[in-house]
């Protein structure tokens, strides 16, 4: 028993087959229960009012936006390496989810940062850097949608995804050293004694572990969307070879 | 390689290569510029390192579909590819034949079009300094990105959308250090990154552009 046993279409679609109903499932009470609990039962910040509730949104799709290219970047590295189709798919299929939530993440961060800054966007180093992760989703995408040949795609979209990821990187560095910021710090990290007030931080958890559920049965849904339209393909390829 | 590197020049330089079609492009644009913004030469010459660093940017990014295209279409890439030159060296080879005709005129003009944005006299040496270091890089960048769209039926705009957030680091750094030169200010440090990017690029970026130039000729 491996990973790598799910590198076999046939074995992937039968385990996610049975997984998504449940990923919904505790996607849905996630979500419900982490964004009711948040929106309606946690008090308004002393400064911020209510303002502050709009974390629930913004802190768990930026950690996505992000997570997902990292997931991206593994799965064209598996493709390269291994050569599972399943991995490349993956890849394919998790590019739009992670650009959505990256767009929900600059969308939710311009509407709270305009009444508590003043401005709906500013050339924070932040900001910025998401915006180029924006555009690298964008390129990443359009490269795919560019070629038809699977393979040839596939191949040419993971060394895009290998370079745009240490341009990525450098660009948030540049960025830093350009602007100064004016984004608060990292809101969350496993060391801190407290990151935010408890109040906050345990809704925001069941919120973060929501959107993560939703990522992966987005992903899940579109990989075996991409399964069978393959397969269309290839029967459909069979089809006329036999009628020919 | 040599040989290469003296074809692809000649090709350039000679009718209907598009040599100088960057350079004019370069100047059209700063000519615009004072349109757009209004011709008072105390916001001319605040934004003068930036805007001539855009548009040398843009002037590059225009000539880089010529790097493979043609040699894709008259099959002159299936011979580098088979011959005994390896292909990282070919990419390599490129890139510079791409830089002599591009990067380093555009490096040598925009102190002349300094002059028309009214760039302070300090600025001069700076601008011309970061491009020089600035443009390598941007060449190599834009090489990886034609062969990967090499394949791709009228990629231009695609391969646009692929380079210019890959231009983000090396802009930033090469505007920095001409926008300190204009200001009199402390370079060294922008300096120093953006030759680091320009040295990476030129060591790394070839084995990728190679890779993806034999995925596309598989």
């Amino acid at each position: 028993m491996s990973i790598w046993e799910y590198a076999n279409p046939t074995k992937f679609m039968r385990v996610t087959g049975v997984a998504l109903p449940w990923l919904w499932a505790l996607t849905a009470v996630c979500l419900t229960v982490g964004l009711t609990w948040g929106f309606f039962f946690t008090p308004d910040d002393f400064r911020q009012g209510s303002t502050v509730k709009i974390i629930y949104l913004h802190v768990p799709s930026a950690l996505m936006g992000i997570n997902a290219w990292l997931m991206m970047l593994a799965t064209s590295l598996i493709w390269l390496i291994r050569r599972h189709h399943v991995s490349a798919l993956a890849a394919k299929a998790a590019a739009p989810v992670g650009a959505t939530f990256t767009l929900i993440a600059l969308a939710t961060g311009a509407l709270w940062g305009q009444p508590m800054w003043g401005t709906w966007w500013e050339w924070d180093p932040r900001l910025t850097s998401f915006l180029v992760l924006f555009l690298f989703y964008l390129g990443y995408m359009a490269l795919w949608a560019a070629i038809e040949d699977p393979d040839t795609a596939a191949d040419l979209t993971s060394v895009l995804c290998l370079v745009g990821s240490v341009f990525a990187v450098l660009s948030r560095y540049a960025l830093v050293f350009w602007n100064q910021g004016l984004h608060q710090g990292a809101s969350l990290s496993l060391d801190a004694e407290e990151n935010v007030a408890d109040v906050f931080w345990y809704p925001l958890l069941v919120c973060i572990a929501g959107f993560v559920l939703l990522f992966v049965a987005l992903v899940f849904l579109r990989t075996r969307t991409e399964i069978r339209a393959r397969r269309i393909k290839a029967l459909e390829t069979r089809a006329r070879i036999s009628a020919a | 390689m040599i040989a290469l590197l003296a074809r692809d020049l000649r090709l350039s330089i000679r009718a209907g290569g598009g040599f100088g079609l960057a350079l004019a492009f370069f100047l059209i644009v700063v000519t615009l510029t004072p349109f757009a913004v209004g011709p008072n030469t105390a916001t001319l010459s605040l934004i003068a390192p930036g805007i001539l660093w855009l548009g040398a940017l843009l002037a590059c990014l225009l000539s880089l579909d010529r790097i493979f295209a043609l040699d894709w279409e008259d099959g002159a890439l299936d011979l580098v590819a088979t011959s005994p030159l390896p292909l990282e060296g070919a990419a390599a080879i490129k890139a510079a034949a791409h830089w002599l005709t591009t990067g380093l005129p555009l490096t040598l003009a925009a102190p002349a079009l300094g002059v028309l944005l009214n760039l302070p006299p300090q600025g001069f040496v700076w601008l011309a300094l970061s491009l020089a270091l600035g443009t390598p890089a941007l060449s190599v960048i834009g090489t990886f990105g034609a062969a990967l769209t090499v394949g791709v039926k009228r990629g231009g705009l695609l391969m646009s959308l692929i380079v210019l957030p890959l231009y983000v680091p090396t802009l930033i750094f090469g505007a920095e250090v001409a926008r300190r030169g204009a200001e009199a200010q402390a370079t060294a440090t922008p300096l120093a990154a953006l030759a680091a990017i320009s040295l990476a690029c030129v060591a790394l970026l070839p084995f990728a552009a190679a890779a993806a130039l034999r995925v596309n000729l598989r």
